[in-house]
C-alpha cells in the first residue's frame, strides 16, 4: 500500500493536468444607480457545492437543475456583494437558464442590482465555490459606459474595486471615497469639531474669551488639523500594509471614546492649551478606523500606494471642507453669549452623550441608536 | 502563421464554434440531460463525494481529510480534471496555512503544489517533510520526481539511493532512471529497468509505470522497437492513463504515424493535452480535414480560456499547439521560454529548441546545446529537431 501511494505520487508529477478548470463568466454592466449582469456558472460546480445530480446517476437532467432553482440562486447570490461606499446594493437573480460552453452546460442567471450610489467605486465580493475549490476563478467583464475591463477573482482576491479606468481616474475615484467617508463618518467629524469648537477663544482665569484675531484662530486650528492628519496617516498607512492589525471593535470602541474625551474637556476644561497633542494622539486610533473603510471598499492589489494616497487626500479635502465651513461662522459668532454657552457647552454636552451611547453599543456589541447612513 | 493570421482563425474559430455559444436558453423537457458528470464513466469517483460529505460531518478529521485528499488526487491524475485538486486543497484547508502542518498533511500539499506546477513551493514542503524523522519514502520518491522536473539531476538521484533502503527494488531503480538516463547514463539506466521490469511480479500500475519509463528512454535513445514494445506493455495493463496516451502519440508523432494517433486519443477530447496530439495527428491526415479545423477552434478556445484566468500550466502545450498548428515561431518560443523557466523535462527542451529553430533564435539554440553538454543528453528526438546527427 505503502508503495502503491508512492508510486502514484510519482507519476503524477509528470501527468499533465489537461482539463479545463473551474471558471463561472460574470458580467456586470452598471449604468447610474442600477446594475445588470449574467452569471454563468457550471453544472459540474453547482454539483459539487449544493449537489444538483438528485438521483445520483451521474447525469444532470433539467428536471434536476429545475428542481434545484432557488437552491442555485440562493447559493449564487450568498457568494456575490456589490456595494458603493461600503453600502450594498441588494441584488436579485432570475430563474436559471442553460448555456453550453467548450468544456459543458452552465446555469444562465440574469442579475439585477440597484446601488446606493450612482457614482463611485464598485466594490465586488466574490466567494463562489473557493471553499470547495479554491482553484476557482470568476472571470469578471466590468461594463461602464463605453469603458469595459476585466478582473479575476480567485481565493486569494476575493475583493476587487471597479470603476476607475486610468491611473488619474482611479487617483480620483479614491480621492472621492475619501471625501464620502469623511461626510458619512460621523464620528471623526464630531471629534473635529470637539477640538475646534474652543479654537475661536481662548481660556484665561477659567473663562472662555473670543479670540483676539482671526490670524490666532486661524493657527490653532491649522495645528490641530495638522496633528490629526500626520497621525491618521501614519495608521492609516500602517493598516491598510498590513503591518499593524487591530480588532475593528476595538478601534471603534476607542474611536467612540476619543469623541467622548474630547467634547467632555470643553465642558469641563481640563486641557486648554495644546489640544493639537490630544488631535494626534487621537488621531493614531483614527486612522485605524479609515483603513477599515479603505479595506471595505477593496484595495486593488496592483495600485496600493496610489489607492492610499487618494484616499487620505479624499479626507483631507473633507477636512478642510468642514474646517472652511466651521471656522468663518465660528469667528463671527465667537463673541456671543451663544456660541459660548449653546454652542460650546451645550453641543460638547450633547455630542459627548451621542458618542457616550456609540461607546456603550460598540463596547456591548448592541444597538442603541437609529443608524445613520 | 503570423499574428494576423493567428486572430484571424481566432475569428473564424469564434464564428465556427458559434452554435456552441449561443444565446442562453431554457430547456422544454425536464429530461434532457445536460451534463454528464465524471462520475458516469468512472463510478469509482463517487468515492470523492461521499468523503467530502463525511468530512462535511467531521471537519478537523485529519484522516479523513488526507484520505479525501488522496482521492481526489488519484482522480484528478486518472480524470485530468484539475478541479478534484482543488477539491484535495479544499479538504486540507485546516492545515493547508499553516507553516509546519501534521506530516500527512504536509506530503499531500507538497503533492498538491508541484502538480500547480508551484515547484518551489512543494520542494520547501518536501525538505521540511524530509528533516523530520523517520525519512518518508513517499516524501524522497516526490521530491526526487521535482528535482528531475527542475533539472537537478544529481541530487534527484541521491534521493532515489536513499529510496532504495525503504521500497521494492523496481521503485528505487524507477527512480533513478529518469534523472539518471537524462545526465549521461541512458544505456545503463535503460539496462537497469529492463532487468528490473522482467524480474518484477509487482503490482501491475507500478510495472505499467516502469515500462512507460522505458519506452520514453527507448524512444529518446532512438530504439524503436523497443520503446514500441514498452509503450505497448504499459497500454495492455492501463490503456486509459492519460500521461500513458500522450507519451505513445508522440512517439507515434515523431515517426509519421499519424493514422494510429487518431483512435488512440479520440474519446479524450476533454483532455487538453490528448486533444492536441489527436489535432497534430489530424493535421497530416487529409480525410481528417473537417475534424480538424473544429478540433483546432476548440483548443484555441482553451488557450484562450486559460490565459483569460492567466493560468500557465499549459504553455508547454500551447507553444507546441502554436509552433505547429498556428505556425507562429516568435509567439512559441516565447511561451517556451518561460515555460523552460519552470519546467526543464526532455519534451520541455525539445520544444524550446524546436521554436528556437523556427525563429533563428541563435543565442537560444546555443543555451539548448549548452544545456544537452553539460548533463550528456542523449535525446534522439532533440537532435533531429536540432539538425545535428
Amino acid at each position: 500500500m505503502r508503495i502503491l501511494l508512492a508510486l502514484f505520487l510519482l507519476c503524477f508529477a509528470a501527468a499533465a493536468v489537461g482539463h479545463k478548470p473551474s471558471d463561472s463568466y460574470l458580467t456586470l454592466e452598471r449604468d447610474g444607480t442600477a446594475v445588470r449582469g449574467q452569471w454563468d456558472i457550471a453544472l459540474r460546480d453547482l454539483d459539487t457545492a449544493i449537489t444538483l445530480d438528485g438521483n445520483g446517476d451521474g447525469e444532470i437532467t433539467w428536471g434536476e437543475v429545475r428542481a434545484k432553482d432557488k437552491a442555485i440562486r440562493d447559493y449564487a447570490l450568498s457568494r456575490l456583494n456589490l456595494a458603493t461606499s461600503g453600502a450594498t446594493c441588494p441584488l436579485s437573480a432570475s430563474e436559471a437558464r442553460i448555456d453550453s460552453h467548450s468544456d459543458g452546460a452552465y446555469a444562465v442567471l440574469a442579475l439585477r442590482a440597484t446601488c446606493p450610489r450612482a457614482d463611485g467605486l464598485l466594490a465586488v465580493d466574490y466567494r463562489l465555490l473557493f471553499d470547495v475549490d479554491p482553484t476557482h476563478r470568476g472571470l469578471l467583464r466590468y461594463v461602464e459606459g463605453a469603458r469595459s475591463s476585466s478582473v479575476i477573482f480567485g481565493a486569494a482576491a476575493p475583493l476587487q474595486t471597479l470603476g476607475a479606468g486610468t491611473r488619474w481616474q482611479q487617483l480620483a475615484a479614491y480621492v472621492d471615497e475619501g471625501v464620502w467617508h469623511i461626510g458619512l463618518g460621523f464620528d471623526h467629524i464630531l471629534f473635529l469639531l470637539s477640538l475646534l469648537l474652543p479654537a475661536v477663544l481662548s481660556r484665561r482665569g477659567g473663562v472662555w474669551r473670543p479670540a483676539e484675531s482671526f490670524r490666532a484662530a486661524f493657527w490653532d486650528v491649522a495645528r490641530i488639523v495638522t496633528a490629526f492628519t500626520v497621525a491618521h496617516s501614519i495608521t492609516l498607512t500602517l493598516a491598510a500594509l498590513e503591518i499593524v492589525a487591530l480588532p475593528s471593535r476595538w478601534v471603534e470602541s476607542a474611536i467612540a471614546l476619543s469623541v467622548v474625551l474630547a467634547a467632555i474637556n470643553n465642558v469641563f476644561p481640563l486641557v486648554s492649551h495644546g489640544r493639537w497633542l490630544a488631535a494626534f494622539a487621537f488621531g493614531l486610533i483614527h486612522g485605524f478606523g479609515f483603513a477599515g473603510a479603505l479595506r471595505d471598499l477593496g484595495l486593488p492589489s496592483g495600485s496600493l500606494a496610489l489607492s492610499l494616497f487618494g484616499f487620505n487626500v479624499g479626507v483631507e479635502l473633507g477636512q478642510l471642507a468642514i474646517v472652511a465651513v466651521f471656522l468663518p461662522a465660528a469667528f463671527q459668532l465667537r463673541g456671543t453669549w451663544a456660541y459660548r454657552r449653546v454652542v460650546l457647552t451645550g453641543g460638547s454636552a450633547l455630542i459627548a452623550t451621542v458618542a457616550g451611547i456609540w461607546l456603550v453599543e460598540r463596547v456591548f456589541n448592541v444597538a442603541i441608536l437609529p443608524a445613520i447612513a | 502563421m503570423n499574428r494576423c493570421g493567428v486572430i484571424g482563425a481566432l475569428a473564424l474559430a469564434i464564428l465556427v464554434a458559434g452554435p456552441a455559444m449561443a444565446k442562453p436558453y431554457t430547456p422544454t423537457d425536464d429530461s434532457i440531460v445536460l451534463e454528464r458528470l465524471p462520475e458516469k464513466t468512472d463510478p469509482r469517483l463517487r468515492d470523492v463525494k461521499r468523503l467530502r460529505a463525511a468530512l462535511d460531518r467531521n471537519p478537523g478529521d485529519l484522516a479523513l481529510a488526507a484520505r479525501l485528499a488522496r482521492r481526489a488526487i488519484e482522480a484528478a491524475r486518472e480524470t485530468g480534471d484539475p478541479r478534484f485538486l482543488g477539491q484535495a486543497q479544499a479538504a486540507l484547508a485546516p492545515w493547508w496555512s499553516l507553516a509546519e502542518p501534521p506530516s500527512q498533511a504536509l506530503l499531500l500539499r507538497a503533492t498538491i503544489r508541484q502538480s500547480a506546477h508551484d515547484f518551489p513551493g512543494a520542494l520547501a514542503d518536501l525538505d521540511r517533510l524530509l528533516a523530520r524523522q523517520p525519512p518518508d519514502g513517499q516524501a524522497l520518491l516526490t521530491r526526487a520526481t521535482v528535482l528531475t522536473v527542475r533539472g537537478r539531476y544529481a541530487e534527484a538521484r541521491a534521493d532515489c539511493a536513499r529510496v532504495a533502503r525503504l521500497a521494492v527494488p523496481l521503485v528505487a531503480i524507477a527512480c533513478d532512471a529518469g534523472p539518471a538516463s537524462l545526465s549521461g547514463e541512458a544505456a545503463s539506466a535503460y539496462g537497469a529497468l529492463r532487468s528490473a521490469l522482467a524480474a518484477s511480479r509487482g503490482n501491475p500500475d507500478l510495472v505499467e509505470w516502469g515500462e512507460t519509463l522505458a519506452g520514453e528512454i527507448a524512444a529518446r535513445r532512438g530504439e524503436a522497437a523497443g520503446a514500441e514494445a514498452h509503450f505497448r506493455a504499459a497500454l495492455a495493463l492501463d490503456p486509459r492513463d492519460a500521461y500513458l496516451l500522450a507519451a505513445y502519440a508522440d512517439f507515434l508523432l515523431d515517426r509519421n504515424r499519424p493514422g494510429e494517433v487518431v483512435p488512440l486519443v479520440k474519446d479524450y477530447v476533454r483532455n487538453d493535452s490528448l486533444l492536441l496530439r489527436l489535432a497534430l495527428a489530424e493535421a497530416q491526415l487529409p480525410d481528417a480535414r473537417e475534424a480538424f479545423s473544429a478540433h483546432r477552434a476548440d483548443l484555441e478556445d482553451r488557450f484562450a480560456a486559460a490565459r483569460r484566468r492567466r493560468d500557465s500550466l499549459h504553455r508547454r502545450e500551447e507553444a507546441r499547439f502554436v509552433l505547429e498548428i498556428g505556425r507562429d515561431p516568435r509567439e512559441a518560443l516565447k511561451l517556451a521560454r518561460e515555460n523552460w523557466a519552470v519546467q526543464r523535462e526532455s519534451a520541455d527542451l525539445r520544444i524550446l529548441a524546436a521554436s528556437a529553430r523556427a525563429a533563428g533564435d541563435a543565442d537560444v539554440l546555443r543555451e539548448v546545446r549548452e544545456w544537452s553538454r553539460r548533463n550528456a543528453l542523449e535525446d534522439s528526438t532533440l537532435a533531429a529537431v536540432m539538425g545535428t546527427p
